[in-house]
């Protein structure tokens, strides 16, 4: 029997072993412990780092300087502790640093509801950490996907040199399903670029044409320099106009030009609908459950979940919502994608249904919304 | 969409309800069958409300928790006053009724789960196998070999000979159930 009982938070730390992962820092969090329980045991299996830090701030700087050293690192936290992160995504995204980092969301704000799901930290997870800056943000919806989407984080991160957001919550990460994980438990194909030059002509920040310039590990006789300043191509400080520009619109392009690859999602039954349910997270499984209801009845529903929600995925909405009369987009939050949606779709064509009480939405609810009885 | 069958056990914090909730989902996938398992708790380990909840299906389960309980479990008073109304209309009430005395139907399957813990393995620890054993043996949601081998898989160690005595005072439970 291949099929195993499995937390999607076990899910997620088995997808980042998958993915090569080799360092883990983190502090115990309610709903995401697990992950750091399952990374505690399997890390040292592998000949790989686990640290237990004092906290989150703590943890997310071990990370960077563990990616900076060359190992695949991850973290993971929850609401308050993400909260505390922040200051340290920033650096990741301004020095540009390949990690992942897991917010199983809780109930919030503060200390909110520990043991209670909520998709209150989108918005948080785009724009958690000032200044303009891109960001890959993925939401997986079941147990299988927390263990797919953790191994696309590890490959997003690596191959564009970015942070890379995995949000998952309470339901996810501590419900369990049987899945079948791949049989082939191989590495991540995906190697750090290498850079062919010596290191004296080295920059960790060139302005190249794939806008990916190389990150060497420290260590391997490359000096340069990582600073949160905004810095020029061989990463030391600079307060020059064009250099600065330089840097945003490097970072914003290499995220745009691989948007074909970045962009996940699931759609199900969009040519024939004059409806559409748009969901992410818990809340499409609620909603796929209300599409399927609102079919028994006649109604023409399609259905679009979205794994990547950061970039935010404005062409494939666009293309959607064209022949759609209206969409719906559930949250458990009191309306944070919904923004994306309308500020793409129109207001007029969207239906919010929202919870932000710590339940999890009701497929009722939803298909109420579907037959426009609210 | 695929016939869903729901399951609620709901208990107190420190009952193993959630361990049950586990074992009976791991029994349902060596049946081959789909199954989802969630939990719901509060921030204390021990003494808050506690209540596990399975699917079991033959197709894809999109909604992972329960609508309206096929099956619900209560080893707790309050549990059974919060819950005991939220079941599908003919659905099953099994209660224990060393911790519960009033049900909201007459239909309650009443079950004396911890004294046959207490009794047939010597501690109280193991009434949430018992249960088990009663809910199984009314139902047939899984196949009592199957729950033998999630238990055999998921006991604490040491205590495995002890929890299949539990299951088995539980099926005997049911057993005798039927008959009345």
């Amino acid at each position: 029997m291949n099929r195993v009982l499995m937390q999607g938070d076990e899910a997620c730390a088995e997808g980042a072993i998958a993915a090569g992962c080799n360092f883990f820092a983190g502090y115990p969090i309610t709903p995401a412990t697990e992950i750091a329980e399952v990374m505690a045991h399997r890390l040292p299996q592998q000949d790989g780092v686990f640290i237990q830090m004092e906290d989150e701030i703590a943890s997310m700087a071990a990370v960077i300087g563990a990616a900076v050293g060359g190992a695949r690192a991850m973290t993971a936290t929850s609401g308050p502790g993400f909260s505390l992160m922040q200051e340290n995504i920033g650096y990741a995204a301004m020095a540009e640093i390949p990690c992942v980092i897991a917010n199983v969301q809780r109930l919030g704000p503060s200390t909110g509801r520990p043991t209670s799901p909520a998709q209150g930290d989108v918005m948080q997870a785009r724009w958690g950490t000032h200044g303009d800056h891109p960001i890959i943000v993925l939401c997986p919806s079941s147990v299988r996907e927390s263990f797919d989407l953790t191994v696309k984080a590890f490959e997003f991160s690596e191959r564009y040199r970015t942070p890379v957001i995995l949000l998952l919550d309470e339901i996810i990460g501590h419900m369990r399903e049987g899945v079948e994980l791949p049989a082939d438990k191989t590495t991540l194909n995906v190697k750090r670029e290498q850079t062919l030059v010596p290191p004296e002509w080295y920059k960790p920040f060139e302005n190249l044409a794939t806008d990916v310039p190389p990150l060497i590990p420290f260590g391997e006789g490359y000096r340069y320099h990582i600073t949160g300043l905004h810095h020029d191509e061989r990463g030391y400080p600079t307060d020059k106009v064009d250099e600065v520009e330089a840097w945003t619109a490097r970072v914003y392009s290499k995220i745009k030009q691989a948007l074909s690859e970045v962009l996940l999602y699931e759609e199900n039954g969009i040519k024939q609908a004059d409806t559409l349910v748009v969901a992410y997270g818990i809340s499409a499984r609620s909603a796929r459950h209300a599409v399927e209801m609102a079919r028994n009845r006649g109604r023409r529903v399609g259905f679009l979940k979205l794994q990547t929600l950061w970039p935010f995925p404005e062409e494939v909405i666009e293309q959607a919502a064209e022949r759609i009369h209206r969409i719906i987009v559930p949250e458990m939050n009191l309306g944070q994608l919904a923004l994306e949606v309308e500020r793409v779709a129109g207001r007029r064509k969207v239906r919010r249904v929202n919870r932000a009480d710590g339940e999890v939405i009701k497929p009722e609810q939803i298909l109420s919304a579907i037959e426009g009885m609210r | 969409m695929s016939e869903r069958i729901e399951i609620r056990l709901a208990g107190t914090g420190g009952q193993g309800m959630i361990l049950a909730g586990i074992v009976l989902a791991d029994a349902a996938i060596r049946d081959g069958k789909q199954v989802v398992q969630t939990q719901s708790y509060g921030p204390e380990a021990r003494g808050g409300a506690s209540r596990a909840e399975i699917i079991i299906a033959d197709g894809p389960i999109h909604y992972p928790k329960v609508l309206d309980a096929d099956i619900l479990l209560c080893m707790s008073q309050v549990a059974c006053d919060r819950y005991g109304m939220m079941m599908r209309r003919g659905g099953l009430l099994i209660v224990d009724n060393n911790q519960v005395s009033r049900t909201p139907t007459a239909y309650a399957v009443q079950a004396p789960i911890t004294q046959l813990a207490r009794e047939k393995t010597g501690r109280e620890i193991t009434a949430n196998v018992v249960a088990l054993g009663v809910l199984v043996g009314l139902t047939g949601v899984v196949s009592r070999s199957s729950l033998e081998a999630a238990v055999r898989a998921r006991a604490p160690k040491g205590t495995k000979d002890m929890n299949l005595e539990a299951l088995a005072a539980g099926f005997e439970a049911a057993q005798e159930l039927m008959q009345e």
